[in-house]
């Protein structure tokens, strides 16, 4: 087992169990040692993200399956790799528009694409690749330690 | 996710309290369009004090419920905004589309 896997959660596409994991996702950003706004970010990330599969992936069907991974990232690094967190989503529905990825900036009384712009308010990175049947997308956020010292 | 309605003068507020995600928010939507569109009270006041989370389903319901209201020419108008549904607002930038009080009090007694 990759020794760097914090969480791997199995879930069905049923929106009844985002509260549940949304609470799972709190905690484990705040045992990766994010800060509560940040936490907060993560949890409206990963939600959002589940939300977009359920209702665009899976169509609102409530039994497709939906994989959701947590590692660290640089955790056992020496040579100065940067710590955080990766989550990668997995979902068996049709390949993703990569077009359809772009978010928008809201503008006055139009909410299509907030989801996505949320994500990408809340993650550093956002990429989505199609594995054989299998949509995966990869959120990253980086400790803000790690940040500052790229910034620096 | 909780919703209850009260009639005060002539007002409709909406209490909603929990989460709105997208299990709730079409709930949340039906409620808000049935207040806007059926029983058509000038002035419907949605209370978020007591939401925990919402989404960005949520937040669209938020938007119909305004559109609906400019519709017929009505007041949709928030109070007590929580830190999470005042930080959600704000991060989608229609913190100013809406029409916001702290307080019941202000919302009821504002005029136009």
């Amino acid at each position: 087992m990759n020794r760097d896997l914090l969480l791997k959660i199995e879930l069905l596409s049923d929106p009844k169990v985002l509260y549940v994991v949304r609470g799972a996702v709190e905690r484990l950003a705040e045992t990766v040692g994010f800060a509560a706004e940040e936490c907060r970010s993560v949890v409206r990330a990963v939600d959002e993200a589940l939300t977009n599969v359920m209702r665009h992936c899976y169509c609102g069907r409530v039994d497709q399956p939906i994989e959701l991974y947590f590692r660290w990232l640089g955790r056992h690094s020496k040579s100065g790799r940067r710590k955080g967190l990766e989550i990668l989503l997995c979902d068996r529905g049709p390949p993703v528009d990569q077009s359809e990825l772009r978010a928008q900036r809201p503008s006055e009384l139009r909410s299509g694409g907030l989801g996505l712009h949320f994500i990408r308010q809340a993650m550093d990175s956002v990429g989505y690749e199609r594995a054989g049947r299998t949509n995966r997308l990869r959120l990253v956020k980086y400790l803000p330690s790690e940040k500052r010292s790229e910034r620096a | 996710m909780q919703i209850s309605i009260r009639r005060v003068d002539n007002a409709t507020v909406v209490d909603v309290a929990g989460d709105i995600d997208l299990a709730s928010s079409p709930e949340v939507r039906k409620a808000l369009l049935h207040e806007v569109r059926d029983n058509r009270k000038p002035r419907v006041v949605l209370n978020l004090s007591a939401v925990r989370y919402i989404d960005s389903s949520g937040v669209a319901s938020l938007v119909e419920g305004l559109k609906a209201s400019r519709d017929i020419g009505s007041r949709f108008i928030l109070v007590g905004l929580s830190g999470p549904a005042r930080e959600v607002l704000q991060l989608s930038r229609l913190v100013k589309v809406f029409e916001i009080y702290d307080t019941e009090v202000e919302a009821l007694a504002a005029r136009v």
